[in-house]
């Protein structure tokens, strides 16, 4: 049951709650580093690592030093903090022990700091937490993993959508991040099919 | 306890952990960049062209740091200041760079190389080269269509008569043209050094059938070349860059043309 449970919230982190193409966080890196294959893996592994990291320390710090103190209303400020100290804090360790990766990722490590689907994650887990009493910290380890695969497809189809975009015949009007959005919109759209799947191949309970 | 109070209590205990941790993650962890390294980035031009062999300035000016070996008159951008601000931050004695331009190995323009087929497509020679050399009847030659003038960023490559035409006064020696053109035509070479302007190393007379400017390997260079840099094979001459010394000799011998000894705006 609970490796269900577990599977059912992974999936629906990747498909029907898709960060960035059905709750459109993150979408300044989606539309930014999207034109290559390549940097488009590197900088999803990034999020997905940071993602982790985050969730990690803020759910804990939230469910045992927060709300004790009735200090939830902090959590935003609080969160930004932890997750600005935590980029940092993998900046080093990347730049000390894998340079490569550390080179290959460049200026996207830093621009994680502010990324809006880092702190969606940490604060969309804490409300599954509160509205259902099973959701546990390995559910909310998961559903951070979940969302940053989901992330890394979603990267990953727009780039490949990207590439094509670049040999198409666009109109002069459509050039450059018109074009960009409108194929963007389709995709988000197409990820709408994906509604009650999990529901569907689960038997309900997400 | 007052909750206000204990809201400034958290977050700037918080803070204050947490920019601790950092500096001591910091301080065991950090990797501190040599100072040499800094200041070199800081003299060289920012223009990541990679003429000096290095992946970009930043890479050249690590190399720079870390060996002796490495030459300080790398970058042809930069020029001589460039290379006397290196010399000075490492210690050791300028030495002038080499001004190295960029040349087309080809001649041959509209009326002195045939056609085959009119080319009708997309205007890049990276897509003419992959269908028909965009109907040049010579499988090596310059296709004219500009790719190499589109990268440059000086300005200094027009295409005149269907072939890319350097201005050597304005090149800088970045290579980008060398890098972009689908049919390896274009080398970057010191400007002492002679260039043979024809890549067609078939025997002379199937040359001389789809081209009148090109090189017939007719070793004329070879003999007058007294340093023995230039070998002929292949119905091409090619020159050793290490051995020529740039007196000129094989572009005075060649009946054809087909070697130019380069000076300044020649």
């Amino acid at each position: 049951m609970m490796i269900k449970s577990l599977l059912a919230v992974f999936l629906a982190a990747i498909l029907t709650e898709n960060y960035v193409l059905t709750k459109f966080l993150g979408i300044c890196p989606f539309l930014g580093v999207s034109k290559k294959f390549g940097t488009a893996v590197g900088m999803s592994v990034a999020v997905t690592v940071v993602m982790m990291i985050a969730t990690a320390v803020t759910f804990p710090l939230y469910t045992l030093v927060l709300v004790p103190l009735d200090l939830a209303y902090l959590q935003t400020i609080v969160f930004i903090l932890v997750i600005a100290a935590l980029v940092q804090l993998v900046e080093i360790v990347l730049k000390r022990y894998i340079p490569a990766l550390y080179r290959a990722l460049g200026i996207y490590l830093p621009l994680i700091t502010t990324n809006c689907a880092v702190l969606g994650i940490t604060i969309l887990v804490l409300e599954k937490s509160a509205a259902d009493a099973s959701y546990t910290f390995l559910h909310a380890m998961v559903n951070a993993f979940g969302t940053g695969v989901g992330y890394l497809v979603a990267m990953v189809l727009f780039a490949g959508v990207r590439e094509r975009l670049e040999s198409a015949d666009v109109p002069r009007s459509l050039k450059g991040l018109p074009i960009t959005l409108i194929s963007a919109a389709i995709v988000a759209l197409s990820f709408l099919g994906f509604g009650g799947l999990v529901e569907g191949l689960l038997g309900g309970g997400v | 306890m007052n909750p206000v109070l204990l809201a400034v209590l958290l977050l700037s205990g918080l803070g204050l952990f947490l920019g601790i941790g950092l500096g001591v993650a910091n301080h065991f962890m950090g990797v501190k960049e040599d100072p040499k390294v800094t200041a070199l980035k800081g003299c060289l031009p920012g223009a990541n062209c990679g003429a000096c062999g290095f992946s970009g300035c930043a890479g050249y000016a690590e190399a720079l740091a870390k060996s002796p070996n490495v030459r300080t008159n790398l970058c042809v951008v930069g020029g001589d200041a460039v290379s006397a601000q290196i010399a000075a931050i490492l210690g050791t004695e300028a030495k002038a760079t080499e001004r190295r331009v960029a040349r087309v190995r080809c001649r041959g323009t509209a009326d002195a190389c045939k056609r085959t087929a009119d080319y009708v497509g997309v205007t890049t020679c990276r897509a003419a080269a992959s269908y028909y050399n965009g109907g040049s009847a010579c499988a090596y030659g310059c296709i004219g269509l500009g790719d190499c003038a589109a990268v440059c960023d000086v300005q200094a490559i027009s295409v005149r008569q269907g072939v890319a035409a350097i201005d050597e006064s304005l090149c800088v020696g970045c290579e980008k043209c060398a890098r972009v053109c689908p049919k390896d035509r274009i080398t970057v070479l010191p400007v002492r050094i002679p260039t043979v302007l024809c890549g067609n190393p078939e025997k002379g007379a199937a040359t001389k059938a789809v081209c009148t400017a090109g090189c017939v390997g007719c070793k004329l260079c070879e003999r007058a070349c007294e340093v023995g840099a230039i070998t002929v094979s292949d119905g091409l001459a090619r020159i050793d860059k290490t051995k020529c010394v740039g007196c000129g000799k094989c572009a005075a011998a060649c009946r054809f043309g087909v070697i130019r000894l380069h000076t300044e705006n020649a």
